[in-house]
């Protein structure tokens, strides 16, 4: 199915639940339907996304506003779609680990890295960086510690910059 | 046969002195002994080991290591010196016992293991003449003695205060008493058919008839079951759970280095060499020639049977023995726990127990 | 007679932690694992990784497109050029460029030879996992001749920065397409000895078959992509799929697990399909060495990678299963966010679920199967 077909279909089911971007390929959803669409994502033997490839968070750099991009395919009909779930800080997003199980550690380098948090998730903490680390890392606004643990963090950036 | 002590007890007393003073010294001059070939032995099955599996692999081993004029480099002998070389490195390191682990059985049990090897070597004979002490329990006492060494391996990794070390020496421990099972069970077979445990009392008996090997289909199918088991025995892969290095770092022995790695190697090596010499003298006629199974060769020959060539054959079935094992070990993976316990307890013994009956059977008809 | 109560707790076997820690010789990396273990029998694992993180996604945000490729090679540095090839497919797809025919069949070949060059590593260091140590060896003597090949290509063994976004850093040297069919004349018989040896061994049979299945259902559940999943007969191959690149006009099979020894989707398929696909690869550089045409390699490259505002998802087949880069431009040159996801990532976190209730011999060799590399998982 193409984009505007699937995007009919999940009009049809669960009407109002979505909306889409002028000029992109993409579903954004809001936290508080996303339970019911990836549902409907998952189960609907039309849609049938069975395969999660990719939780990617990203910062809008407004400080305010936080996105998870889901990217989902599917091996039996080989369509694809990407899905875009945005939130304020400190809101939670709906987890889909009892759909999609890869979603367990996506969603976990997502909290880890961006601070988002997700509701319902049996186990969310921190995966890539250790259990003591404060900050979210990507978020733009990320101001590295002074001292980890007693050892100095460098402070000098222009070999890079 | 005579033995060397006995020999030298002998030329002793004729000195006119007390036997009180004669013992020890000859004791002494019987443990040097041992322990000089057990130091020989491991110099050389190492540079041995390692330029094999090097040939094996399409690589070439040490290289650049010489000794005495054989200088390093380029000629396939190039790294002649690299076993004494690794040797003095090992007495001068720095010993290192961890700060929880228990002091005292840590150090029993190297100890332990290389007295076990140690004793067994007593009872083995070389040759003809050449055996420290002659007993005519042989075949019961090496046995006997080779079975210590487990308790040394068991304190080995208890004492290491390691979850990784524990579950090596549990796993070597549960491996090495049961092949010792199938071990005794074929070694039974020779021992009911010539009657006698003492070895030169068997090679007599080989002498007389002809190697076990080729007396039935079941002595044959014995040695194979005796070879195996000795292979798990020594630890050797595809045996070598127990210090299998990509699970457990060194299994029992991860936190033993310098010295007291040395002795357990030396152990390893020193047991690969008296199965393999037992081996030879129980199932492949010990210090006789091949050469008496034919009697084509002529007569000039016949001095490669004598007494005096008596040594170099049981070497020589010996080495080709331990190359066997070597070659095993570089060529096959390694079997799970569970798996080693299958072959040993259902495939290993029901085949050896029945083997027994079969030859007694045969030895009641031929 | 009063009958004495046995204080049965004191003969209850506990369960033990262990901890395949951050160094072990097995653990293909720095990866801890958190075993609970009743006698030798798994009942728990936890991986916990997080030991090679260096922060590859912040870097991204402050460099510019052309000085991001080196980065993303050190990520999965056992295939660097299929990293190299994702990402360089990704920006295109960003900025919609046509690529000459010549830069399409030069990318298709040193790709394949990438693939043979990881499967090669992972087939050794699983047999040296179970303790065939030989294997490994063979399996590193020939990795030697590829990396010689990339080594006259591009000056590098391991991480090569070969492949940019619009076209290749250099052009074949001369005689390299003679030397790369002797390679493939030389390695084809290498393959049988292999096989013979490890594949076809009882020992690795009985150590491999039936171990770790992974069912289709729950390979898809958990995201497994790759050879992994192709072990448990799922025919899904991005290059067959979602072709990018010109591999439509190549004729290839995708290698299947079948059960051949076992269960199907057990240790041994997986080992397996690994193998099967270094075949393919070695077809596959043939016909694209038979049909490479000549041209400029250097002319689509874009003097200043400056893409319109937008975001994009591009998919790539690399040796351990589907790397995907997400990249969201802004429309300076240097990316908003660039998310690299990697296969060895979901295929690790599918260990806990298939590994328990054997052995810990059997954990290491599932992990051995899985093929994977901590530079991609923890970036």
């Amino acid at each position: 199915m193409t984009f505007d077909d699937i995007i009919k279909y999940v009009e049809s089911k669960a009407a109002g639940k979505s909306s889409t971007i002028e000029g992109k390929e993409v579903i954004l959803v809001s936290p508080d339907n996303w339970s019911e669409v990836s549902t409907l994502l998952k189960n609907e033997s039309e849609l049938d996304f069975d395969y999660l490839m990719c939780i990617s968070s990203y910062d809008k750099g407004d400080n305010k506003t936080y996105g998870a991009a889901y990217n989902f395919y599917s091996l039996i009909k080989q369509h694809y779609l990407e899905v875009r779930v945005e939130t304020e800080d400190g809101t939670a997003i709906p987890s889909v680990t009892s759909l999609w199980q890869t979603a367990d550690w996506h969603e976990r380098e997502a909290f880890d890295m961006m601070g988002i948090i997700f509701e319902g998730h049996p186990n969310l903490k921190r995966i890539l960086l250790s259990e003591d680390w404060e900050g979210y890392p990507l978020r733009k606004d990320y101001k590295e510690p002074d001292y980890y643990h007693g050892m100095p963090v460098p402070k000098d950036k222009t070999y890079w910059d | 046969m005579t033995s060397i002590l006995d020999s030298l007890v002998k030329s002793f007393s004729s000195f006119n002195l007390d036997i009180a003073v004669i013992l020890p010294i000859v004791t002494i001059i019987g443990g040097t002994v041992i322990f000089l070939i057990m130091a020989v032995n491991a110099l050389v099955a190492v540079y041995f080991e390692r330029k094999i599996s090097a040939f094996m692999q399409d690589r070439l081993g040490p290289m650049e290591v010489g000794i005495f004029g054989f200088k390093g480099g380029k000629k396939f002998w190039g790294g002649i010196g690299q076993t004494l070389a690794d040797a003095i490195k090992l007495l001068v390191k720095e010993d290192i016992l961890p700060n929880n682990a228990d002091k005292f059985l840590m150090i029993l049990a190297p100890f332990i293991i290389f007295t076990g090897a140690f004793l067994t070597f007593i009872g083995v004979p070389f040759a003809q003449n050449i055996v420290i002490s002659d007993f005519n329990i042989g075949i019961f006492y090496i046995f006997a003695m080779s079975s210590i060494g487990v308790i040394g391996v068991i304190l080995a990794g208890w004492s290491s205060n390691n979850k990784w070390s524990l579950y090596g020496s549990m796993r070597a421990a549960a491996q090495i008493i049961s092949y010792e099972i199938p071990i005794g069970l074929s070694l039974l077979l020779v021992v009911l058919v010539t009657g006698s445990l003492h070895l030169g009392d068997i090679v007599q008996w080989q002498a007389d008839h002809r190697w076990f090997i080729f007396h039935s289909p079941f002595t044959f199918l014995a040695f194979f079951i005796f070879y195996i088991s000795t292979i798990a025995e020594t630890n050797r892969t595809p045996f070598d759970i127990p210090e299998a290095e990509s699970e457990l770092v060194a299994g029992w022995m991860t936190e033993y280095s310098g010295f007291r790695w040395a002795l357990f190697f030396l152990s390893e090596y020193a047991n690969m060499l008296i199965v393999s010499i037992v081996a030879s003298i129980v199932f492949l006629g010990g210090w006789l020639s091949p050469l008496q199974i034919f009697n084509i060769f002529p007569d000039s020959w016949l001095i490669l049977d004598g007494p005096a060539m008596g040594l170099f054959w049981i070497l020589f079935k010996a080495v080709i023995l331990i190359f066997i094992m070597m070659w095993i070990r570089w060529t096959f993976p390694r079997l799970r726990v569970d798996q080693l316990m299958y072959l040993c307890w259902k495939i290993f013994i029901p085949f050896a127990l029945v083997n027994l009956l079969f030859v007694s059977l045969w030895e009641l008809i031929f | 007679m009063e009958e004495q109560a046995i204080d049965k707790s004191v003969l209850e076997t506990g369960e033990m932690i262990l901890n395949m820690g951050p160094q072990h010789p097995s653990t293909h990396g720095v990866l801890r694992l958190k075993i609970h273990t009743d006698g030798e029998i798994v009942s728990k694992i936890e991986p916990v990784i997080g030991y090679l993180h260096r922060c590859f996604e912040k870097h991204c945000e402050k460099l510019s497109y052309e000085q991001i490729v080196p980065f993303v090679d050190r990520c999965d540095y056992l295939a660097s050029m299929h990293m190299d090839h994702a990402f360089a497919i990704t920006v295109e797809k960003l900025l919609d460029i046509e690529i000459p025919e010549r830069v399409e069949y030069i990318r298709v070949i040193i790709a394949e030879l990438q693939r043979i060059a990881s499967h090669l590593v992972a087939l050794g260091t699983f047999g040296l996992d179970v303790g065939a140590i030989t294997p490994f060896t063979w399996a590193i003597r020939d990795r030697e001749r590829v990396l010689d090949l990339f080594e006259a290509l591009c000056g590098a063994r391991l991480l090569y920065n070969y492949i940019w976004p619009g076209g290749v850093s250099h052009d074949l040297p001369p005689k390299f397409v003679e030397r790369t069919l002797e390679f493939l004349d030389y390695f084809d018989p290498q393959m049988d000895e292999f096989n013979n040896l490890l594949s076809n061994n009882k020992i690795f049979i009985e150590r491999t078959a039936d171990v770790g299945v992974l069912p289709a259902e729950v390979g898809i559940n958990f995201g497994v992509t790759g050879p992994s999943l192709r072990g448990s007969g799922v025919n899904f191959d991005l290059r067959k799929n979602e072709p990018y690149s010109i591999y439509d006009k190549l004729d290839f099979d995708v290698p299947l697990g079948k059960g051949t020894m076992g269960t199907i989707g057990d240790t041994w398929d997986r080992y397996y399909v690994r193998v099967l696909e270094m075949r393919e690869s070695a077809k596959i550089i043939r016909q694209a060495c038979a049909q490479l045409p000549d041209g400029d390699v250097h002319e689509a490259i874009p003097k200043k990678i400056r893409p319109a505002v937008g975001e994009v998802y591009g998919r790539y087949e690399s040796a351990r299963g589907d790397v995907g880069f997400y990249i969201i431009s802004n429309g300076k040159n240097i990316p908003l966010r660039v998310k690299m996801r990697s296969p060895a990532f979901s295929n690790l976190a599918v260990l806990s679920e298939i590994a328990e209730g054997w052995m810990i011999s059997d954990v290491i060799a599932i992990l051995g199967s899985l093929d994977i590399v901590l530079g991609e998982i923890d970036r």
